[in-house]
């Protein structure tokens, strides 16, 4: 494995230059989904974050934290409880404003366009950047299919390749062989890591270009999350990845990258080899070999 | 002595004793709503008969007084229109309550008048619409819609408290991921928030709806009372409330049974309603 950038900041980093319209501008949002058409995965694409701060109310969660997201890598985001890593990934896709009395300073930077910008539709950059969450939350009232549909539909999208798109999606989560047969029943009649993998496929159906995973196999069986484990290896391919863990064994599976973040600074971020075995960062050496955390 | 002693012999009594005293006082706390039923079908059930249902007051004070059908089409028709008015008010005061204005000043100021409105006596209600819309002769004076006006009053308040109870159930976790998939904040609310929290909307407005059609005060001056069926709204309007409110007073024993039959029916109407609302509570998916 290369890792060019490991260690350096963002500062002095260019971002890939963009070969094709960012899809961020406010008006372009409604249908804008339906109208993208499919392309092959490939490249995916570099996240800058940037002098990022984060607060709830007071509380200042993220102090200032810069971060290169390499594109078609997963990178790692692991730390102790309370640390600013949830916060941190909430960032990137704007959702961390949704929390009442909770604000972000600083840059995204996806594209070439910064994501806190204020002429760009958060609408917009959620699509562009999926989330899947720490408990699997799929629509309770929906089927297996509907709820896979529903990010297209939520989002406005229409057009006669929903069946494809739900196919493709399912496949693409590995959940396609289990439930091709019974795609009416609810979604919430899955068992928990199909649940989970149900949320994968809904969030690729948008077809987003960034996949941000909040402890996605937290709440999952070991078999369940060797699955999503071996999902976020396959997704790569096509996606830049973050995964926030808790399970230090799992950053080291499935990360290319990890970052280790303390009291909501970026401690040290590097190839997964390196920061499990020879980190620069004293503090990264005893929270990897457990003695803190 | 083993490890486990017995219960002691205080500890008995006192238990019996508690238990007792509870059972006693929802005894007492039955008695009278059995005896108010009995009461009803004693009295009212040789009233029913397929001409009560079908016929008319006749206005007559001797001989053949007519059955409730404006009555019970009349209630039907006003209820109708109040649920109309109410439920998309209330349901829609609601969502901005738990969707938008959670936190801010405006929100809280509307939340703390729906309280107040909640106990706001019935007949306020009906002094109020009576005062600005029928003493005013708005679009002439008593009128099935302008009794309707005052049950969506009564109602609102109801509507909207048991509908932000319900929509604040539905997990934040759903809203979150429909808004990280991309969706605007209306569409989040219209296809993912409305219909999880669907079947306790339906039995809020339902409970609501039970309340409304057995109140007199606000129709009394509202839509006041006639003996013929109309299907007008902007005309007087009969109602089984105010039927037997009109009915008990009267020294005909035909009449005063009438008005037990009247009564017994408006039950049956709101019991009926009241299983529709548990059947559908049933079906809910959050609980």
């Amino acid at each position: 494995m290369t890792f060019e950038n490991a260690g350096e900041t963002a500062s002095g980093t260019a971002h890939t230059p963009c070969p094709r319209a960012p899809r961020l501008e406010r008006g372009e949002n409604e249908g804008a989904a339906a109208t993208t058409v499919p392309r092959p995965r490939t490249a995916a694409r570099r996240v800058s974050i940037r002098d990022l701060h984060a607060w709830y109310g007071d509380r200042h969660a993220v102090k200032g934290l810069t971060l290169e997201l390499e594109p078609n890598r997963a990178t790692a985001i692991i730390g102790p409880s309370g640390c600013g890593k949830s916060t941190l990934v909430r960032c990137i896709n704007r959702m961390h404003e949704e929390v009442p009395g909770a604000r972000a300073e600083g840059e995204v930077v996806l594209d070439g366009v910064n994501l806190y910008d204020e002429r760009v539709d958060v609408v917009a950059v959620r699509r562009l950047v999926g989330m899947v969450f720490q408990k699997p939350n799929p629509f309770p009232t929906m089927s297996i299919f509907d709820n896979v549909a529903a990010g297209l539909r939520l989002t406005g999208a229409k057009g006669a390749d929903l069946h494809e798109r739900v196919e493709r999606s399912l496949r693409a989560a590995g959940l396609w062989d289990e439930v091709k047969d019974r795609l009416k029943s609810p979604g919430v009649s899955l068992s928990g890591g199909q649940q989970q993998r149900l949320c994968i496929a809904r969030t690729l159906a948008v077809e987003p270009e960034v996949i941000l995973m909040d402890e996605p196999a937290s709440a999952l069986d070991p078999i369940s999350t060797l699955r999503i484990e071996e999902l976020v290896e396959e997704l790569k391919e096509r996606y830049t990845i973050v995964i926030v863990t808790h399970n230090m064994q799992q950053a080291a599976r499935v990360a290319d990258a990890t970052a280790f973040m303390l009291d909501g600074e970026l401690v040290e971020v590097g190839p997964t080899e390196k920061m499990f075995t020879n980190p620069d960062d004293e503090r990264t050496e005893q929270y990897v070999t457990g003695k803190f955390g | 002595m083993s490890v486990l002693p017995a219960v002691s012999a205080r500890r008995r009594r006192a238990d019996a004793l508690a238990r007792g005293l509870l059972a006693l006082g929802a005894a007492v706390a039955m008695l009278p709503l059995v005896l108010v039923l009995y009461y009803l079908v004693k009295k009212g059930a040789g009233a029913l008969s397929v001409s009560f249902f079908t016929s008319d007051p006749t206005g007559a004070f001797l001989g053949d007084p007519g059955g409730v059908r404006s009555a019970v089409l009349g209630t039907i028709e006003i209820v109708a229109l109040a649920t109309l008015i109410a439920v998309p008010l209330g349901v829609g005061v609601a969502l901005y309550l738990t969707e938008y204005g959670r936190a801010s000043l405006f929100g809280k100021a509307v939340r703390y008048f729906v309280d107040v409105m909640t106990g706001v006596p019935s007949i306020v209600f009906g002094l109020f619409i009576y005062i600005t819309l029928v003493l005013s002769g708005f679009g002439g004076g008593f009128a099935g819609w302008k009794g309707s006006v005052a049950l969506a009053l009564l109602m609102l308040p109801v509507v909207t408290r048991s509908a932000e109870v319900v929509l604040l159930l539905v997990p934040g976790s759903l809203r979150e991921a429909a808004l990280a998939l991309g969706a605007p904040r209306w569409r989040v609310v219209a296809r993912v928030v409305l219909p999880t929290a669907l079947p306790g909307l339906v039995t809020g407005a339902l409970l609501a709806v039970a309340r409304a059609a057995g109140e007199t005060a606000p129709l009394l001056f509202t839509s006041a009372v006639v003996s013929g069926t109309s299907y007008d709204l902007g005309q007087r309007m009969n109602s089984l409330p105010i039927q037997i409110f009109n009915d008990i007073t009267q020294p005909s024993d035909r009449l005063v049974e009438r008005a037990w039959g009247a009564a017994l029916t408006l039950v049956l109407m709101i019991l009926l309603l009241t299983v529709v609302a548990r059947l559908v509570a049933r079906r809910s998916r959050l609980t």
